[in-house]
C-alpha cells in the first residue's frame, strides 16, 4: 500500500508536465520540425523493470539536453516489445512506417533484436541498440544503420572466462537460456576460458524458471566452477535455487548479465560474493558517469541505474552527436554516420571507440557486490579485466 | 545412480507442485463444467499475498496460512461476483470471461505491488540442504513441498470421498438440478467448491513462490502444464490428478536431464545444444497426444461423465 504516493509520482506528474508542456508550445510547435526518436524496449510483463530502467534513463539524457537536439526538440516514443521477437518487429515496422521516426534505440532482447532488424536496415533508419548484441550484428548482419552503445554478447562472458583462468578455475559448468543471446553468452565465455568446459546446459526461454535438473547435473559433474547467464528475475530465481540446492560455498559461481541493479533488491545477501563482469559499473569515476547517477536517483529515489539504463542514456547523447553534426538535417544519413562512427560524445562508461563493425571497443571490469554504509546492496568495481577489448567476430563484417 | 534419484526428486517435487494446481482445475473444471483460465491468477496472487504477509508478520509460519485464508476468499468473491454469470454458458464465454480475469488481475497487481516482482525469502532453518541419501543432499524445502502436497491430497480424498460435504460435490457433479431441488443450497456449495480451488491454486503459488519468485504472469505458463494434467488424468478426477501430475513432473524433468545426452549420440554437439531443450519441453504435450489417442477420457476418468 506504501506504493502508492510512488506510483502517482511515476504517472500523473509527467502527465501533468506533458500537459503544460503542450500549452505552452502551442500549435506553432506543430509546424516546426521534431526530432524523433522511436524506443522499443520490454514495459510489460517479469522484465518491465529493465524497460523501465532504460527508459528513466533515456529520459534522463533528453532531460540533460534539455530536451533539444541540434536546436529542435525531441520526440521520443515509447513502444513494448512484450519480450518477444514478432511484437519487437510490429512495433518497429510501426515506427518506422507510422510514425516515421529518425532513430529507434532500445532493444533489451537479442532475438527481438534479430527479428527487427531488417525493417530498420531496409529502411535505412538508424537503430542504435543500447543492450543486446547478436554476434550476428558484429559480423555478417552488420550494416551501415546499426550501432550499439552496448558491447557485443560475447564480449562480457570472454572478459568472465579470462577471471576464471586468474583464478585457477580449471573445470566449468556453463548454464544459459537457448536463445540468441544465450548461446553467444556460453560460447564467449568458452573462447577465453583456458580450462576444460565439462557440462553445458541451455534452458527453455523465458518461460522456464525452475532449474533444479540443471543444478542436480552440474553438481553432479563436480566442476571446480559454475557459471551463469540469466538476465532479469530469471537471475533472481537461478540464485535462489543454486543456494538452496547448497552449492552456495560448494562450487562458485561466476556470471554475465545476473546480478544489476534491477536484480539486486531482489537478491540481496544470495549475490554477495558472487563476480560478474560488465563495460560500466555505477561508480565509475567520469564526471559524466557521477552526473548521471546521481541525477537518476535524485530523480528516482529508492532505485539505481543499472547498466541497461547507463547504455540507453549513451544511446541518446550518440544520437544527439550526429544530430548536432547535421544541425538538425536529418536527411543528410552519411554525414551522421561519419560523426557516430567517431563516437564523439561523452560515454558515461568513459571514452571508447568504434570498431568498423559499429562495435564499441572497450575496457571490461570486474564487478562484486557490497553492502553500502545504509545497508543497501550495491555493484563495485574492482579490477580491470581487459582493456579496449574488441569482439571476436569484426573480420566477419564486410563494412569497411 | 544418485544422480538419478535426484533428478526423480526434482521429478516429483515438480508433480507434487503441479498437483496442487490441477487438483483446484479438475475440481472446478469436473463439477462445476467451468472453464477456468484465471486459475493461473489465484495462483500469483497466493504468492503476492504470502510474500506481502510473511514480510508483515515477520514469520514464515504465520504468513502462510493468512495468505491462503487471503486467497480462499478473494476465491469465494470471484466466484460470487463474476463466475456465477458464467454458470450454463458455453465454455468459449467461460474462457474469454476468464481471461479477462487473468488481464485484470494482472494489472490490479501491477498497481498493488508495481511491476518489479517480489522475492519471498526462506527461513534459515528451511533453506538449506539435507542428506537424503549419503552423498545425496537435497533442499530441504523441496522435500518440504513433497510431504505438505501429500498431506493435501489425502485430505482431499478424504474431504470428497468420506465427508458429507464431499458426498454433496460428487452429487452436485452428476446432476445439478436434481441436489438443488433435495433442498441443498448449490449455490453455496459452488462458491465453496470454487473458493477451495482458489485455495488450492493459492497454496500452489505460495510454496512455489521461494523458488521462482514472485512477478506478474507467473501463472500463465504453467496453467497450460496444469491443464495438460487434467486432460490426461481425466477431468474431474483427484485421482488422475495425482497420478498424472507426477507422469508429468517425471517426464518433464527427466526428460530435461537425459534427453540433451541421448541426442548428443545422434547429432552434432551444437545441433543437439540447441534442440534439446525445445524437443523435451515437447515431451509432456507428445505424451497427452498419446493419452489422448488411447484414452480420450483421460486415465481416470470422473464416474457418471
Amino acid at each position: 500500500m506504501t506504493q502508492f504516493p510512488a506510483l502517482f509520482r511515476r504517472h500523473l506528474i509527467p502527465v501533468a508536465m506533458a500537459g503544460t508542456l503542450a500549452l505552452a508550445a502551442g500549435p506553432a510547435a506543430a509546424q516546426q520540425k521534431t526530432i524523433k526518436i522511436g524506443f522499443v524496449s520490454t514495459f510489460s510483463g517479469p522484465t518491465a523493470v529493465i524497460g523501465n530502467d532504460m527508459r528513466n534513463s533515456f529520459e534522463l539524457a533528453l532531460d540533460h539536453l534539455g530536451r533539444k537536439m541540434g536546436g529542435l526538440p525531441v520526440e521520443a516514443i515509447y513502444e513494448d516489445d512484450q519480450q518477444k521477437p514478432e511484437v519487437g518487429k510490429q512495433k518497429t515496422d510501426k515506427l518506422i512506417e507510422s510514425d516515421k521516426v529518425d532513430f529507434i534505440v532500445g532493444y533489451i532482447w537479442s532475438n527481438v533484436l534479430l527479428a527487427s532488424l531488417k525493417s530498420a536496415v531496409d529502411s535505412k533508419t538508424f537503430l542504435i541498440t543500447s543492450n543486446a548484441g547478436p554476434s550476428q550484428l558484429a559480423g555478417e548482419l552488420c550494416s551501415p544503420y546499426v550501432f550499439s552503445t552496448s558491447w557485443q554478447n560475447d564480449q562480457t562472458p570472454q572478459a568472465m572466462g579470462l577471471y576464471m583462468n586468474q583464478k585457477g578455475v580449471k573445470t566449468a559448468f556453463l548454464i544459459g537460456p537457448n536463445y540468441a543471446a544465450g548461446k553467444d553468452m556460453l560460447a564467449g565465455v568458452a573462447s577465453t576460458f583456458k580450462g576444460q568446459v565439462i557440462g553445458q546446459e541451455l534452458t527453455k526461454w523465458p518461460d522456464q524458471l525452475d532449474f533444479s535438473a540443471e543444478l542436480s547435473k552440474a553438481r553432479a559433474a563436480k566442476p571446480d566452477a559454475i557459471f551463469v547467464f540469466y538476465p532479469g528475475a530469471a537471475g533472481v530465481q537461478f540464485l535462489t535455487q543454486y543456494a538452496q540446492a547448497g552449492l552456495k560455498g560448494q562450487i562458485p559461481l561466476y556470471t554475465a548479465f545476473t546480478i544489476d541493479e534491477t536484480t539486486l533488491p531482489r537478491q540481496k545477501d544470495l549475490a554477495l560474493g558472487v563476480p560478474g563482469a560488465q563495460q560500466w559499473v555505477n561508480d565509475l569515476p567520469n564526471e559524466q558517469n557521477k552526473k548521471f547517477v546521481a541525477d537518476y536517483i535524485k530523480k528516482h529515489p529508492g532505485a539505481r541505474p543499472s547498466f541497461y539504463g547507463a547504455q540507453s542514456y549513451d544511446a541518446a547523447n550518440l544520437v544527439n552527436s550526429a544530430v548536432v553534426a547535421v544541425k538538425g538535417d536529418t536527411s543528410k544519413k552519411d554525414e551522421m554516420r561519419r560523426e557516430m562512427e567517431k563516437a564523439n560524445f561523452k560515454s558515461v562508461r568513459g571514452n571508447f571507440k568504434y570498431g568498423k563493425n559499429h562495435m564499441p571497443i572497450q575496457n571490461f571490469y570486474l564487478q562484486d557486490v557490497v553492502k553500502d554504509a545504509e545497508g543497501n546492496f550495491v555493484l563495485k568495481t574492482v579490477a580491470t579485466i581487459v582493456q579496449n577489448d574488441q569482439d571476436r567476430f569484426h573480420d566477419k563484417c564486410p563494412m569497411k | 545412480m544418485i544422480y538419478f534419484i535426484e533428478q526423480c526428486l526434482n521429478g516429483v517435487q515438480l508433480g507434487m507442485l503441479l498437483f496442487l494446481l490441477a487438483a483446484g482445475l479438475t475440481l472446478i473444471f469436473g463439477i462445476m463444467d467451468l472453464v477456468n483460465l484465471a486459475h493461473g491468477s489465484l495462483y500469483m496472487l497466493g504468492a503476492y499475498f504470502a510474500a506481502s504477509l510473511v514480510a508483515w508478520t515477520d514469520s514464515f509460519l504465520l504468513g502462510v496460512p493468512l495468505a491462503l485464508a487471503a486467497t480462499l476468499v478473494v476465491g469465494m468473491a470471484v466466484e460470487v461476483i463474476a463466475m456465477r454469470r458464467l454458470y450454463g454458458r458455453d465454455h468459449l464465454d467461460h474462457v474469454l470471461g476468464t481471461f479477462g480475469l487473468i488481464l485484470f488481475f494482472n494489472e490490479l497487481v501491477r498497481l498493488i505491488w508495481g511491476p518489479a516482482g517480489m522475492t519471498l525469502f526462506l527461513p534459515a532453518w528451511l533453506n538449506v540442504a539435507v542428506p537424503l541419501l549419503p552423498g545425496l543432499a537435497y533442499p530441504l524445502y523441496r522435500v518440504v513441498i513433497i510431504m505438505v502436497t501429500i498431506l493435501v491430497a489425502l485430505f482431499l480424498y478424504a474431504l470428497v470421498m468420506r465427508t458429507r460435504l464431499g458426498m454433496l460435490i460428487r452429487a452436485g457433479a452428476s446432476n445439478r438440478e436434481m441436489v438443488g431441488a433435495l433442498g441443498i443450497n448449490i449455490k453455496l456449495l459452488y462458491t465453496f467448491v470454487f473458493g477451495l480451488g482458489a485455495a488450492l491454486a493459492g497454496f500452489a503459488g505460495l510454496m512455489q513462490a521461494p523458488i521462482l519468485t514472485v512477478q506478474i504472469g507467473m501463472g500463465e505458463n504453467i496453467l497450460i502444464v496444469a491443464f495438460v494434467v487434467i486432460v490426461i488424468g481425466g477431468i474431474g478426477s483427484i485421482r488422475g490428478a495425482f497420478i498424472a501430475s507426477l507422469f508429468v513432473g517425471m517426464v518433464d524433468t527427466i526428460g530435461r536431464a537425459f534427453f540433451p545426452d541421448l541426442l548428443r549420440l545422434v547429432l552434432s554437439k551444437e545441433a543437439a545444444a540447441t534442440a534439446a531443450p525445445a524437443l523435451s519441453s515437447m515431451l509432456i504435450y507428445l505424451l497427452m497426444a498419446a493419452v489422448l489417442v488411447l484414452r480420450p477420457e483421460g486415465l481416470f476418468p470422473a464416474a457418471n461423465r
